[in-house]
């Protein structure tokens, strides 16, 4: 029997070295597809949330502490830059849930068909993109602005 | 020296000796989140300029602050999980990988504690 490498081989005999497993994935050799960027934003997404739930900390120990410390987490957030992050968490949380829907029905076992699979991302994308648009086209329009 | 074949070895609890665990939880802790960021979601836009009277009376509320709890809790822990795995990608020297989870974890839980000792503390 002929492997493609010595790696495989090894594999395929029980044989394997800690230090010689092949490493997944070999990005190099693969064609860029819609549904690994689907899968890199799902990770990236994820770290950026990471750094949202901190912000969630800080927003309940604001509520906590009183009239003040809320007012000046406000004053920050209502900021552009405040805005602008918080534009991005809304975005990453809704990607992140339904990218995250996505996987739970691949673990399931179901949508891992080629086409169901690229059919599935595309939704997930696209809702992610209109929920946030249409979220903060809402709030604008119920605040005028928040303060 | 062991007649077990390195598949016979990672059966059963596996190569770490922790089974599916990790991965499970992450699916419960997924599942969880849901319904919760939802409902978070929701909240925090109806709590928009509403002003810190009315996002303490929102936290006093036992159900959103029983929800608000769960969250958190399933917040960090789903968080550790999925960032764990990110450092044990891309980290590769063994010392510093094990500092960087350790701070994961024990920033993780701290901060749970901290956002629910803060709930608590408005909703008593």
């Amino acid at each position: 029997m002929t492997y493609i490498n010595q790696a495989t081989a090894q594999v395929a005999r029980g044989r394997m070295d800690t230090g010689n497993r092949p490493l997944s994935p070999h990005l190099q050799v693969y064609r860029w597809q819609w549904t690994m960027a689907l899968s890199i934003i799902h990770r990236a997404t994820g770290i950026a949330l990471a750094v949202g739930a901190l912000l969630m900390v800080c927003w309940l120990v604001s509520v906590a502490q009183g009239a003040e410390a809320y007012a000046s987490l406000n004053a920050f957030l209502s900021s552009w830059i405040g805005r602008l992050m918080l534009f991005g968490w809304t975005w990453s949380l809704l990607y992140h849930l339904a990218n995250g829907i996505r996987h739970l029905a691949w673990d399931a076992g179901s949508g891992l068909e080629l086409d169901a699979a690229r059919t599935t991302g595309y939704a997930a994308a696209a809702f992610s993109v209109v929920a946030t648009i249409a979220l903060w086209a809402a709030v604008y329009t119920m605040t005028g602005a928040f303060s | 020296m062991t007649m077990q074949t390195p598949l016979g070895r990672v059966r059963g609890l596996g190569s770490a000796k922790n089974g599916t665990h990790h991965w499970w939880m992450q699916r419960v802790t997924a599942v969880a989140l849901v319904p919760l960021t939802l409902w978070f979601i929701y909240s925090i836009v109806s709590l928009l300029g509403a002003g810190h009277a009315a996002a303490e009376a929102w936290m006093a509320s036992p159900v959103n602050a029983v929800l608000m709890v769960l969250l958190v809790i399933a917040t960090f822990h789903h968080l550790q999980l999925g960032l764990q795995v990110v450092i044990e990608d891309y980290i590769h020297g063994e010392g510093v990988k094990i500092a960087a989870i350790l701070i994961v974890k024990l920033a993780s839980f701290a901060l749970a504690v901290l956002g629910a000792f803060a709930v608590l503390k408005v909703a008593f």
